[in-house]
């Protein structure tokens, strides 16, 4: 039997059943997971960021774990790797990518981004990391910024938390969140109002 | 337990296993045999190396470790960094 040639519905039915049957997962598991992937969108990290933004016990709590952080706000990566995250500031900006392959904080944000697993953009991450971000984005670091690079190549899964704009001042958390694009969360832009 | 602490400087091993055989490898050509500073450890994990050939996955040490971009390639800005998950037996003592 060619197992290319068997509907892929059927082979799906087929593992998960023996997946089950053998007892390497459970039923909750599968939907647990299922739920977490249906939810994971960048919204739900801007959400995230957005609350870091106006809650300084949670901007400590998430820098020092990122997974135990998130399940404050019902949010839980059961069976991803863990979350990191990486803070901006004037003196520092952080840009996201996986040289390997495309590790992506996908239980959080979802899917990444098409050209996130390209090889150019790979490459280019870290081989001119300003000129990507100049010529691709228009992202021009303030004087004085470094640029930090995190290749995401092993167990963790790295998310951005940008600077607060200025000019939004007093704006709630809903607010907030609304100015933040998935871009901004692996830091190839920055958040403005 | 783990071998280094922050502030450390580190080499990663220069080292090609591909060129032996079928392997799974997390540390990135660019890095091989260039020196770093260890930012922190970050726990330990299954060896991804075993694990992708379904062999025992002891736990090792993983670290954050800085590299200096213009260490590698010298058109990079000084002072931009690259910082990178590398399991413990690719480093060295630098």
């Amino acid at each position: 039997m060619n197992l290319t040639e068997i509907p892929t519905d059927r082979l799906l039915a087929g593992f998960r059943g023996l997946l089950l049957e053998k007892g390497v997962v459970t039923e909750a598991a599968l939907r647990q997971s299922d739920e977490t992937m249906q939810a994971a969108s960048p919204a739900r990290g801007a959400e995230v960021v957005a609350r870091a933004w106006t809650d300084e016990g949670f901007r400590a709590r998430l820098l020092a774990d990122g997974t135990r952080a998130v399940e404050e706000m019902g949010i839980f990566l059961i069976g991803a790797p863990p979350l990191g995250v990486v803070e901006n500031d004037a003196a520092l900006h952080h840009l996201i990518v996986c040289t390997l392959c495309s590790c992506y904080p996908r239980a959080l944000l979802g899917y990444p981004p098409h050209w996130y697993k390209s090889a150019a953009f790979r490459a280019r991450a870290v081989r001119d990391p300003r000129g990507l971000l100049r010529e691709e984005w228009g992202t021009e670091l303030p004087a004085g910024t470094r640029l930090r690079v995190v290749d995401s190549t092993a167990d963790y899964r790295w998310m951005v938390l940008p600077r607060r704009p200025s000019g939004t001042e007093g704006w709630d958390a809903a607010r907030l969140a609304g100015l933040i694009r998935d871009t901004d969360l692996i830091g190839v832009t920055i958040p403005t109002a | 337990m783990s071998r280094f602490a922050p502030g450390d400087a580190v080499r990663v091993r220069d080292s090609w296993p591909e060129a032996e055989g079928p392997v799974h490898i997390r540390t990135p050509h660019y890095l091989r045999g260039r020196e770093g500073v260890v930012l922190r450890p970050l726990g330990q994990f299954p060896n991804p190396e075993d694990l992708a050939f379904g062999r025992p996955a002891p736990s090792i040490p993983l670290y954050h470790v800085r590299f200096a971009q213009d260490s590698i390639w010298p058109e990079n800005q000084p002072g931009d960094e690259f910082l990178v998950e590398i399991y413990e037996h690719w480093l060295e003592a630098a």
